[in-house]
């Protein structure tokens, strides 16, 4: 090809103990979407890491509008008219939109000329912002018109993408997509990382597959299926969960029962909840699904037990738990895995066999007399380990010394192997690869087959439509009603997130 | 009891006096905090300060030389810290509290022999006929440059963080190290110029104590005012003119002390001491009722290490 703005050729990185990109090409000309698949660890990040200039490449060429291409710090990078969206965001809460923009470029203009700019620009490509905002107030869709915004501003001829849709509901996903197409069409070539196929046949031009930090396939993506897609990806044929039929367990009372639950939330710049009911049966899945940073984590703690509510606001079989805490909620049958894993599920610096006994040490009586019974916490992480499929050496590592996905079946192992009766979870699959995903999402149905009541709080709509009975979203501290997931369409699904949350298709001419 | 005794033109003067070592400690380590690091040693670097400072005036017979001594003195300790927390990525609370302890007592090694000494003396700015105005002439114009210098810095750090680019990048490194190093911005350098100025900032209260308000040495000159430092930031919120405010108050209370004393009002002045601390307890209680960090202002990644390999 003669009109290439990118070319990248033989790149390789190697970290210690792992090759992140060995031996990466592949080519981008003005206006192309090109897409970026694989799955987490497959080294994607890495990879536009080193085009941004974050990381320096081991071997390789990179060759940029026929120029050599090297740079060595992403102010390089924006100077030669690459610009990135970060998957997870480069945002500062305390700023406001225009200082947050104005760090993100090389020679802002003076902060009033700014303000101007951003206002005409985030209108002209239908992604409304005031520039006066304070970054912490906004939500994730808001936040990520900030990144985009900011590299719009600098005229980028590449934009990279990473994972930009993970925080959107499917009519923002829309609005987004309008916007790269506009963006394309002026020339601006889209680099588009995801592990999302059926968004990335809607939206790009050509892809390249990662696996195992090496190029596996190149294909167009309109013309591949879906699931040809995901299987180059994988390397391995999925099956989906099996789902057993339900049986009626003929309660009374339902399992977990919570009635005009309303509590502020004790997190910086989160979101109170407001008078959220709902119900669940022993053997039923209710998925809660919702964009980020909508009240998600307060409803885990109110559930768990870590935030305190009246005590009739959350009631097991009948009785109010309200005020009980974790241990309290621990002894009558509940299980809670929240989403922040290094912090909050897992004590980062403590063992796998530490960590076990912390959350497990009262269903599973770990403890003699007031002493650790050491030798029965070992044997059940081993059982954990050997279970659920954690690659670690040993159980004696410490929790941060494991990769996310395997600290995340580590953790859901633990939750799920204690024999519980009420089942909270926050963003089971998260970050984990796709195999790993399908297995702990039968195990989810596998405890609610047990008899047990589960409540799956997830920002990844495929979680909740492959285990949940019954659906809800979380908009605003708010939940909508729950409908059975049965026949939901996804234009519904998204309507219950909150639409399109005032964002506006781009009407530039 | 006799408060007819307190001349308030006197006291108030008193105050801005007393005031000044704390308000530049304090605006030093508001400017080390903004970045994110918490350096709990300026106690140390303050008497250290002091003590490079007196020893420098003497030898020269300069004040000025001996403000620069006492301020690249206290840099210097810095220096250990910035090292020690920023590059070898050691825990900066026990760093910082090493740091005081040792400044401590390497400053009364140092000013072993300088014990009983005066030092030259700082004259006072002139300004002429303005000086003599009754009770405004007293409290506002005779005093000495640093005086002046220390309100002049105060203003300097507020502009700074409010309108420069420079103060952008110094506030948006101490709000998430990770987002300012993936937008490309060098976390490290930038937080061990910071310590650098917090140092050189409590150097000059150091100095300030030993060759104007003391003025001679003595072993613990310094007698905690490290300590009140931090307490003002944190009561002033992270806001330069709050520094200001907080060191007045806090100064203030300190001679009002010696004030009260003189006049025999029967207050033990021990209640006076622990004020300032018991003001900074208050002050955060009431802060951290409303919305936690967030209406405290604190930097939010105010005492985090930051460690680019991820």
């Amino acid at each position: 090809m003669t009109n290439e703005l990118l070319r990248i050729e033989g790149l390789t990185k190697a970290y210690p103990g792992v090759v992140a990109n060995s031996d990466v090409s592949f080519a981008i000309s003005p206006g192309e979407i090109h897409a970026l698949l694989g799955e987490n660890g497959a080294g994607k990040s890495t990879l536009v890491k080193m085009i941004y200039g974050l990381v320096k490449p081991d071997s390789g060429t990179m060759v940029l509008r026929g120029q050599p291409y090297t740079p060595a710090r992403p102010s390089a990078a924006r100077a030669a008219g690459v610009a990135m969206v970060f998957q997870h965001f480069s945002l500062f809460e305390a700023l406001n939109v225009a200082e947050n923009v104005a760090l993100g470029m090389e020679n802002p203009p003076p902060m009033r000329e700014l303000a101007e700019r951003i206002r005409a620009v985030s209108t002209e490509y239908g992604l409304p912002l005031d520039p006066a905002r304070r970054v912490g107030d906004l939500s994730a869709g808001e936040r990520q018109r900030v990144e985009i915004v900011r590299c719009l501003l600098q005229d980028p001829k590449l934009l990279i993408m990473d994972e930009p849709t993970s925080v959107l509901t499917p009519q923002e996903v829309d609005i987004l997509f309008q916007t790269l197409r506009q963006l394309s069409a002026e020339g601006t070539a889209i680099l588009y990382i995801s592990h999302k196929l059926e968004e990335i046949r809607a939206l790009c031009d050509g892809a390249t597959i990662l696996r195992r930090g090496k190029v596996v396939a190149t294909c167009t993506p309109r013309d591949v299926s879906a699931r040809d897609m995901a299987e180059l990806m994988v390397g391995a044929v999925l099956n989906p969960p099996a789902r057993a039929a339900r049986r009626d367990w003929g309660d009374a009372s339902p399992a977990l029962e919570v009635a005009g639950l309303s509590a502020p939330s004790p997190i910086a710049f989160g979101t109170s909840l407001k008078n959220i009911s709902f119900s669940v049966q022993r053997g039923e899945v209710l998925g809660i699904a919702g964009v980020a940073g909508n009240g998600q984590d307060e409803l885990l703690l109110a559930l768990s037990g870590e935030l305190a509510t009246d005590p009739g606001m959350i009631k097991a079989k009948g009785a109010p738990v309200g005020d009980l805490g974790p241990n309290a909620r621990r002894a009558l049958g509940f299980v809670a895995a929240p989403e922040d894993r290094l912090g909050h599920a897992a004590a980062p610096d403590m063992s796998l066999v530490e960590n076990a006994l912390l959350s497990g040490v009262v269903r599973k009586g770990l403890t003699k007399r007031g002493f650790i019974d050491w030798g029965a916490t070992k044997n059940w992480a081993a059982e954990i380990v050997a279970q659920y499929d954690v690659r670690t050496p040993g159980t004696w590592v410490a929790a941060r010394a494991l990769s996310g996905g395997n600290l995340q079946k580590f953790l859901m192992g633990r939750e799920l192997s204690q024999a519980p009766e009420v089942v909270i979870i926050n963003q089971p699959t998260w970050g984990v690869d796709a195999a790993a995903a399908a297995f702990i999402r039968q195990e989810i149905l596998n405890r609610a087959q047990d008899g047990a009541a589960v409540v799956v709080i997830s920002q990844d709509l495929d979680d909740l439509l492959e285990v949940s009975d019954r659906f809800a979203a979380l908009n605003e501290g708010r939940l909508t009603p729950t409908r059975p997931t049965e026949g939901l369409t996804v234009d519904e699904i998204g309507l219950m997130m909150g639409g399109a949350h005032g964002m506006e298709v781009a009407h530039h001419g | 009891m006799d408060l007819s005794s307190i001349n308030p033109a006197v006291l108030v003067a008193s105050l801005m006096v007393a005031s000044v070592p704390i308000m530049l400690a304090a605006i030093g380590e508001l400017v080390v905090e903004k970045a994110g690091v918490l350096n709990l040693g300026v106690e140390g670097m303050m008497i250290i300060g002091a003590v490079c400072g007196f020893i420098t005036a003497v030898a020269t017979g300069s004040p000025f030389l001996g403000f620069i001594g006492g301020a690249l003195g206290a840099a210097g300790l810095s220096l250990i810290f910035a090292l020690l927390t920023q590059v070898f990525q050691a825990n900066q609370v026990a760093t910082g509290l090493a740091l005081t302890l040792f400044g401590l007592g390497l400053s009364s090694l140092l000013g072993q022999g300088y014990v009983g000494i005066k030092p030259p003396a700082t004259g006072m700015v002139p300004f002429g006929p303005l000086a003599d105005i009754p009770v405004v002439g007293r409290v506002l114009f005779q005093h000495d440059p640093m005086v002046y210098l220390s309100i002049l810095i105060i203003a300097a750090v507020w502009a700074v963080l409010k309108y420069s680019r420079m103060g952008l990048i110094l506030r948006a490194v101490g709000e998430s190290h990770d987002a300012a190093h993936a937008l490309g911005y060098k976390v490290t350098r930038i937080r061990i110029m910071a310590i650098l100025f917090g140092g050189a900032m409590a150097g000059l209260g150091g100095a300030y104590l030993s060759l104007v308000r003391v003025p001679q040495w003595t072993d613990g000159i310094t007698a905690g005012a490290g300590w009140i430092a931090l307490a003002i930031v944190v009561f002033a919120s992270w806001r330069p003119w709050r520094v200001l405010i907080g060191a007045y108050l806090f100064g203030g209370i300190s001679v009002l002390q010696l004030n009260l004393q003189v006049a025999n009002v029967p207050i033990p002045p021990e209640y006076l001491s622990m004020s300032p601390y018991l003001i900074t307890i208050i002050v955060l209680v009431i802060m951290s009722s409303g919305k936690g960090r967030a209406s405290l202002n604190a930097p939010a990644a105010l005492g985090q290490n930051f460690h680019a390999a991820r």
